[in-house]
Formats: structure tokens, sequence, C-alpha cells
């Protein structure tokens, strides 16, 4: 952790879900500074200069976010994505389960500085403690007139209400949470109108992460500068083969090797093998990418993206093709059908990994892998189907010879490489029972 | 004819106090019939759309495109293993085959007994405790094939 850790200090030991806890570390000074000696431009002129970016996975600069509301609107919201869904990612329950206010607070910020007074938050459904501990943080600053009627003693009224999704990767993508929120199905919203100008209702919507509205109070309290010199800071999720797999706040741009060390690096005996940087959604990365700063343009240029920050590591136990196999039954399994490429996409790309998982691939199939990758690149109407192509590409550009091995043989590469307790000791989370494991 | 209490029709009625659009109230609506009920008939959908004066048609829609919606009756808890890619790489798919075998069914379908319905689940978003799974509201993890057991039963006696 950096020496000035803006989010997990709020996290570690009991947390804060308790507000006296909360306000004793500082809570509720940022929002009240904010709503008491700053004008909602300047609030959103510091953001701006804060470089916060959406931490959900677009990573759109927040600031810019909100100059695009537009200033005469009589009715505004704030909608909180507290979907999280993305393979792999967990900090915003984190923040929800140990820290809820720093995102009371965050909306308190948010919505003073474009105008709002109705806040939801959407939280997903399986997230219970999440959404049962952010009511009670509602319901406790309600109590304390950090919400409602004349806040902080000023002219800002503000409403938050918690709002549960039903289960749905898609109401993550935020026109289909959007959606969502208003009864409906959650398939996405063709763009433009962007929600900033008719989101929720048709009316101007903020739309923000958990994460990032969580920055908020550090952003506020430390100034643009101190906060922009802490990296900016980040949190990521860390797992997959590491020993201590977890949220780790570091600045953006530590080494990919680094983080991993912070996550107690790799079991014994084992090798680095490739890696997701930022959730399903990026490209894997191999072992000569190791160095490369977690940050969204030294990603970029590496081929692929910090996403939502959520880094899985494979050591050299894994078999790529079955783990890109189930990333895109993931992505099949939450389609919401509403274009022709995601939807079929897809569902032929399973049945191809199907057979050859299954020892009835064929040598063309390589080229048909490719060629409905590029068909989903680009014309699909969401993220979702867009997320398919990088780690389907990149497995095939650098793990080929592990598809040709299937396919050739009917039995996978690695499987065959290591002797078949490496497979027992992982199942069972336990090395000491290796021997003998049902279904070993 | 109403099924539901009239405690829960009211609070239906209440929900869309909280949006400009009364629409907005249909999904938490349906959580509470369900939680009456136990899942949603055809005539509990018809009497949540009267209730927010929507079609039943739309009701229908939205009650069968989420999944935490059951439209025919669960177990009496629910067991989601995730097997997404943070779990499927610590083994998932070993803990996959025990439950399958204690519970004598595949993912997908509810235990002859009527106690768990049993689902292979997307990423739940606690992979610090891969390879995981949720039983109701509870998350349980990182799993072996003995606490599978453990956790099996103590949801059994409930």
């Amino acid at each position: 952790m950096p020496a000035e850790s803006v989010l997990m200090r709020f996290v570690e030991g009991e947390g804060t879900a308790d507000l006296d806890a909360y306000v004793q570390a500082g809570g509720y000074e940022a929002a009240r500074h904010a709503l008491t000696t700053l004008t909602p431009e300047s609030v959103i002129d510091i953001v701006d200069q804060s470089g916060l970016r959406g931490k959900g996975g677009a990573g759109f600069p927040t600031g810019r976010k909100w100059k695009f509301i537009p200033k005469g609107a009589p009715v505004k919201y704030v909608v909180v994505n507290g979907d999280e869904a993305e393979p792999c990612t967990f900090k915003d329950h984190m923040l929800l389960e140990r820290a809820p206010h720093l995102l009371v607070e965050g909306i308190i910020i948010t919505a003073y500085a474009v105008g709002a007074h109705t806040a939801y938050a959407y939280v997903r459904r399986e997230g219970y403690l999440a959404r049962e501990r952010l009511r009670q943080a509602v319901a406790v600053a309600y109590e304390r007139g950090f919400l409602g009627r004349k806040i902080f003693g000023t002219d800002m009224d503000l409403d938050v209400v918690v709002h549960t999704g039903a289960g749905a990767y898609i109401a993550g993508e935020e026109t289909a949470l959007l959606e969502s929120l208003e009864g409906r199905r959650a398939m996405p919203r063709q763009r433009p109108p962007f929600p900033a100008v008719a989101g929720l209702y048709g009316k101007p919507t903020v739309i923000n992460n958990v994460e990032t509205l969580s920055h908020l109070p550090a952003v506020i309290r430390l100034g643009p500068e101190a906060y922009r010199s802490l990296g900016p800071p980040a949190l990521f999720s860390v797992s997959g083969h590491v020993r201590r797999p977890g949220v780790y706040e570091l600045p953006l741009g530590t080494p990919m090797h680094e983080l991993i060390e912070h996550a107690g690096g790799l079991r014994e005996g084992r090798r680095f093998k490739a890696a997701f940087p930022g959730g399903s959604s990026s490209a894997i990365l191999t072992a000569e990418h190791l160095d490369v700063p977690m940050d969204y343009e030294p990603l970029r240029v590496a081929g692929s993206m910090l996403g939502s920050a959520s880094l899985i590591v494979m050591d050299d136990t894994t078999c790529i093709v079955r783990v890109v196999a189930r990333a895109v039954g993931f992505y099949k399994e939450e389609s919401c059908g509403k274009c022709t490429p995601c939807r079929e996409g897809t569902y032929w790309l399973s049945l191809v990994f199907d057979r050859i998982l299954h020892g009835r691939g064929r040598m063309e199939d390589l080229d048909l892998l490719a060629h409905i990758s590029k068909g989903l690149n680009g014309t699909c109407f969401c993220l979702l189907g867009e997320s398919v192509p990088p780690s389907l590409d990149a497995s095939l550009q650098h793990f080929r010879h592990e598809y040709e091995y299937h396919i050739g043989t009917g039995r996978c590469d690695v499987e065959d490489r290591l002797p078949p307790q490496h497979f027992a000791a992982r199942s069972t989370g336990d090395p000491g029972a290796a021997a003998g494991t049902p279904g070993a | 004819m109403p099924v539901l209490r009239d405690e829960a029709r009211d609070e239906i009625r209440r929900l869309p106090d909280h949006y400009e659009h009364r629409q907005s109230a249909l999904i938490p609506a349906l959580f509470v019939a369900q939680r009456e009920i136990g899942w949603l008939p055809p005539d509990t959908l018809r009497e949540v759309a009267d209730l927010l004066d929507l079609p039943s048609s739309e009701v229908t829609s939205v009650a069968s495109f989420y999944r935490f919606f059951f439209l025919e009756p669960p177990g009496r808890h629910l067991v989601l293993l995730c097997t997404n890619l943070a779990c499927a790489l610590n083994g998932a798919e070993h803990i996959r085959h025990h439950l399958e075998a204690r519970l004598e069914i595949p993912p997908g379908q509810i235990t002859a007994d009527g106690i768990f319905t049993f689902r292979e689940s997307e990423c739940l978003a606690a992979c610090y405790l891969a390879p995981m799974m949720m039983v109701d509201c509870d998350r349980f993890g990182p799993l072996t094939p003995k606490s599978v057991d453990e956790i099996l039963e103590r949801y059994r006696a409930r």
C-alpha cells in the first residue's frame, strides 16, 4: 500500500460501515467542505483536474462526463452503478460492505456538483451484504442530516434510493442499467443521446461506478494535485493463481509483476504463464509483459486494457484453451440477445470450443474461431459482445500450439505435461489433501 | 382473486413513490411477491401487474429476463457454485463434480427431496474465496469437498 492510502484505510481492520468510525476517520468532512465553501463548478473542475477516471471498465474521465450535463435542466439524476459483475472484479463489493459511507459521501459531492436531488444506487442482486450495508449507511446518514433536506445547513436537498438488480451481467452496461432501473429488460440503448443528456426517465443523468464515487472524498480532501501525485490511486482486484488474492490499493502505473508480488506472488514451484490485466474483457498478456505498468495507456500499447483493473493471474498449470472457452461461455450466457453478432457469435464460438475440448476439433476450427471473432469485432451493439475478440485473438496468437495439441491429440498438453497430483492439489485448495480427492 | 397478503399488496403499492415512473417499482415488486409465495406463478404475475397498473405481458417479459425470478417452484435453498475464471483456476470443476455427486443432480436442477436448487453461477465478486459458492445470501470458500459437505448439512437442517 502507498504511504497515503485513500480508500483502503477506510476498509481495513474493522472497516467503517459504522458511521461513527467513518466520521472519526474524517468522514463527511469533504462533502461538508464542498457544499459549504465550493461552487458546483469548482467541484467539477477539481474532479476534472484530479485525473479521476471511471473505474467500472471504460475509464472515461469523470469530470468530463459531468461537464456534459446540461446546466439549465430542471431535473437531473445521479445513478450509481453497483452492478459489479465483470469476472474477477470485487473491489466495489468490498467498498460497499466495509466502507459504504465513502460512496454515500461521494454521491453527495456528485449530486451537488451536477445539481441533482435524487440518486439511485443500483446494486446487483447477489450483493446481499453490500446492499444491506449500503441501506444501513443511507438510513443513518439521513438520521444525522447528511442526506435529506438542507444538508449541512445549506439549501441542498438529496434523496438516495437503494435499488436491487435481479441477475443479469448486461445490467452493468450503463444504458442497460437505466432500462433495468426503469423496470424493463436490461438491454442497452442506442447512443446518442448519451445518458448525460437523456438518461433515466429521459432526464440528464450522471452514471458512475461505486469505486469512482468512493474516490471523491479523497479528491476533495487532498485537492487535485496531491491526489494526482498518488498515482492517481486505484483499487486492483487480484485473483487466480496468487497466494493472497484480494483488493490492493496502489498507484496507477504499478508494474504487473509488483502487483503480483503484493498479492503474495505465485505458489511454490509455479511459473507465470499469462494474465488478464483488466477482467475477462481485456486481452490476455504473457510473461513478456510482466513489467508493463498497470495504467491505461501502457496496457493499450501492450494490446490490452486496464478495464476494471482486475488482474487474473494464470500459472503454468493453466490450459489457455479451457480458460478462453470459459470466458466465451460467460459472454454467451450473459448476451442479452438484442444484436445478432453477439447473440449468434458467442453461441457458435461456444459450439466450436466444445468440440475442441471434447476431442472432436478440426484444424480448420482455428480459422473458424478467428473468423467468428472478426465478425464480432466492431459490429456489436454494446461492449459485451466486443469483449470477446480481445482474449480469443490473443490466445490464438500466443497459444496457438495449445489449440493444435487439443485438436491433434484430443488431449490437453498442460495435463499431459504435469503429473496429475497438481490438479488434485489445486482443486481442493488444500495441498495436504492431494491424494484420493473425489473427482480428481 | 388476490393471492398476496394485504401487507404485501400495500408494500407493492407504496414502491412507486420512490420513482418518477411507476414501472421502476416492477423489479422490487416482483421480489416482494416472490418473498411471499416462494416463486412467481402466473396468477401472481397478473396480480403484480394489476397492483402497478402495468400490462401482464410486460411483467412476464421482465420476470423471465432476470435469473433470480423463479417462474417454477425452486428448492428451499439456492446453491450457486461460481465456475467463472478465478474459481475455475482454483478447482471449481472438481467442486462441481463433488456437488453433483452429493446432490445427485447436475446443475440447473432441484434435488429429489426439494431442499436444494443447484446452479452454476457466473462471477459472484468474491474471488479471494475461490473456489466459492453462495447458499441463499451467504458466501463460502475456499471450498473443499469436506467443507461443501458441512455446508450442505447445515442448510439441510434449516
